[in-house]
């Protein structure tokens, strides 16, 4: 097993510190500065990593949280329900199918207004058994209430962790939030990350706070009575304003981390990579950014005009924002590390999202081409982004093309 | 009993037995608002259930009758925190509670007090559905909560279809008598109770119960509440509507389940094994267990029996009374003449 090479020094309440982890250790270095009170683990790979650390951290004392080892994902994240009802701020986390053996409390704890930060280690789904990056893991739970964002750097994954609880935690929010980072790519690669102080973090994470809803000896309600016809219908509605007001709050809470930590993300929902004077852009999310970003670079300097927007927020999915960035391209291209089999037009599921809102908010409505790749782990390379980007100048160029296409596949 | 130094286990609620009836407190934490059938068992180990308890206690319920039936939006009769849980999720649920409330207090996220934490399933949630998580939690010996499975022997909330508590031959909606089979339902029940005590070397307390021994009920749980640690409580519920007879005898069917030997009651306390009661009373042979014909021909379920089924059901509860190496609890039989171990 890995063991941390965290320096272990006074100065680190007070100052920041810089460490060479993963994009699992990063979060679990952040559980460990926003004091999380109860962690369940339970194996499976590439997400337990994050476990693995974290129990490394309570063996050695430098985490004080009940660590306990469930007996399958659906214990995992019910025992975490339970002790975020009860008033613990609480961490969880999978991978693949054990995401989707979760899936009762998966479905039950948005329902509930429970929030808590889980991570999704993305990984195939069964079968066959694989282990590399898909995302159809985390987002099988996109109707469900949960919020998903997807991160691509180590030192993303850490502050978006602190963003989480900021933002699941919040009275107008009390949901859970899952912080998808791409199984191998993310996981298991190491980085020079920026470990902030648990001064500022202390500044930054207020104390969870159910209010009226706690569930203590003190505070005497029944939580989830059986309600038919007769009220489901107005319960419904209020999970649905949290999704109203979620974009707002991501805002609020990316300008407070801005102004504590001095780190700037810009537009929370979305990053933009040299798309300022493009003319078709291609779209996705997690890690393949970098074979991407290293595309455009290359057609950039042949004199092509692309660019690349990655998505880090799925849920919300910030409608507007995202189709107003996009309708002054010529084409968009979206890579899909995913399928949605029998979707509209056989798109994976960012396709069709794109679509959906740029059918809406768009003043034009380019080109939304899609492209299925990387699935079961892998690589998505400069040559395949260079293709994907070749493919959407043509449909920029007048050129009609398929709607749905797989790249890389074998011939 | 030798306790790992490695265990942190935080203080439990003082909970005395109860000495006698005139003793019970009269607060109620479960009172109106509920619509179980008249005649519910299992409606009545809910009310003693908090009553043992007392205030300060918070419970978490599986889906099952005890969540249907008995809280409604709007109209809860609970006067504890209660809250819903999924049905396989009891375990889960107490693990998590007890697990809360003893990070927040070591931190000093809430005031250090004991807290009772239950957890309830039915047959379904706990014998069928729920019984791999009720096992895991079992074995944290670090939080203090108890899981008691009330047991009225079928999925009755959903229209009566059987679960692996259901007992041999009882007519339910997944095993009606038909023209080429009478006994649909050829599966013995379950020994959940006797399972989860052999299983779990560091559960501190296990018993049977059944609420037409209200008193021992009640004290048992107080008992399971106060030893610390996970602990197990099984009861067993007689169910007008599932097995099909006159609400006004809930009560008699139950004492006939203890009298006849079907359902003992014991305790393991600490490792050590006590019959409780009646089932006491039978095995000192100070009391004769009356035929089991008595509490089968008096529900509907088995009115599709015929001598020979009843002699059947006879035969196997005469067999866990003589053979069984503990009556009731560890179905493994004594066999010393046939021992022949495997060769060397």
């Amino acid at each position: 097993m890995a063991t941390l090479t965290l320096p272990v020094k006074e100065s680190r309440k007070t100052e920041e510190q810089e460490a060479l982890i993963t994009g699992a250790e990063a979060i679990a270095v952040a559980c460990k500065l926003a004091n999380v009170d109860v962690v369940t683990a339970y194996p499976i790979r590439p997400y337990d990593t994050v476990m693995q650390y974290m129990s490394q951290l309570v063996a050695d004392g430098e985490m004080d949280c009940e660590f306990i080892v469930a007996d399958s994902e659906n214990s995992q994240f019910e025992i975490v329900k339970h002790a975020s009802v009860c008033g613990a701020r609480v961490f969880c986390g999978s991978s693949g199918i054990g995401w989707m053996y979760a899936m009762e409390p998966l479905t039950v704890t948005p329902a509930l207004r429970v929030p808590m930060v889980a991570l999704v280690g993305n990984r195939a789904l069964d079968d066959p058994g694989a282990f590399g990056v898909e995302h159809n893991d985390a987002l099988a739970v996109r109707d469900l209430g949960w919020m998903l964002v997807w991160v691509d750097t180590a030192q993303e994954a850490l502050d978006t962790a602190l963003i989480a609880y900021r933002v699941a935690e919040d009275r107008r929010m009390l949901v859970p939030l899952a912080i998808s980072c791409d199984g191998a790519f993310l996981t298991h690669s190491q980085a020079l990350v920026k470990i902030p102080s648990s001064e500022q973090v202390k500044k930054f994470l207020p104390r969870y706070d159910r209010g009226e809803l706690l569930v203590h000896p003190d505070n005497v309600i029944s939580v989830a009575p059986q309600a038919n016809e007769d009220w489901v219908m107005e319960i419904r509605r209020q999970n649905y304003e949290v999704t109203e007001r979620a974009c707002d709050v991501i805002r609020e809470v990316y300008a407070g981390f801005e102004s504590i930590f001095g780190r700037k993300y810009g537009n929370p929902f979305f990053e933009s990579y040299r798309t300022e004077d493009a003319e078709i852009v291609l779209l996705g999310m997690g890690t393949l950014s970098t074979p991407v970003k290293v595309a455009i670079d290359g057609l950039r300097e042949r004199g092509r005009k692309a660019g690349f927007v990655r998505l880090r927020w799925f849920r919300p999915f910030a409608a507007e924002e995202i189709a107003k960035a996009l309708e002054r391209f010529k084409a968009v291209g979206v890579l899909d590390r995913d399928l949605s089999l029998g979707a509209p037009d056989l798109s994976g599921v960012v396709a069709t999202e794109v679509r959906s809102a740029m059918y809406t908010h768009a003043a034009t409505r380019p080109p939304v081409l899609d492209f299925l790749c990387g699935l079961g782990g892998r690589e998505v390379t400069v040559r395949d982004a260079e293709k994907m980007a070749e493919i959407t100048f043509q449909a920029a160029g007048g050129k009609p093309q398929p709607l749905t296409q797989w790249i890389g596949l074998r011939g | 009993m030798a306790i790992s130094p490695f265990v942190e286990i935080d203080a439990t609620q003082k909970l005395d037995p109860f000495k006698g009836v005139k003793k019970i407190p009269l607060e109620e934490y479960f009172t109106s608002g509920h619509r179980t059938c008249q005649g519910c068992e299992s409606a009545l180990v809910m009310k003693m259930m908090v009553k043992a308890a007392g205030p300060r206690t918070i419970v978490l319920g599986s889906t099952g009758c005890m969540y249907v039936a008995n809280t409604t939006y709007y109209s809860t009769s609970w006067v504890v925190p209660w809250m819903h849980t999924q049905l396989g999720s009891s375990g889960s649920a107490g693990l998590g509670a007890a697990a809360a409330l003893k990070a927040q207090m070591r931190k000093g996220k809430m005031k250090k007090e004991p807290i009772n934490v239950i957890a309830f399933c039915g047959d379904g949630g706990g014998a069928d559905m729920g019984l791999g998580a009720i096992s895991a939690s079992l074995t944290h010996p670090d939080y203090n909560f108890l899981i008691l499975l009330y047991d009225n022997e079928s999925y009755a909330n959903t229209d009566i279809q059987l679960s692996g508590s259901t007992p041999y031959g009882a007519h339910t909606t997944f095993s009606p008598p038909g023209k080429m089979k009478r006994i649909m339902h050829h599966r013995w029940k379950k020994n959940t109770a006797g399972m989860l005590a052999a299983g779990h070397p560091e559960c501190k307390y296990v018993s049977t119960i059944c609420m037409s021994y209200g008193l021992l009920g009640m004290n048992c749980i107080r008992k399971a509440l106060a030893i610390g640690g996970p602990t197990f409580v099984h009861s067993l519920d007689p169910c007008p509507k599932g097995w099909d007879y006159d609400p006004y005898i809930s009560h008699e069917l139950g004492e006939l389940a203890v009298t006849t030997g079907i359902w003992p009651l014991y305790e393991v306390e600490n490792h050590t094994l006590r019959l409780l009661g009646k089932t006491r009373e039978i095995a000192d042979k100070r009391y004769v267990r009356q035929p089991v014909r008595d509490y089968l021909m008096k529900q509907g379920r088995f009115a599709h029996f015929t001598k020979d089924d009843i002699d059947y059901f006879q035969s196997k509860v005469d067999e866990m009374w003589q053979k069984w190496l503990i009556p009731g609890v560890i179905p493994m039989m004594k066999d010393l003449e046939g021992d022949a171990p495997p060769a060397e």
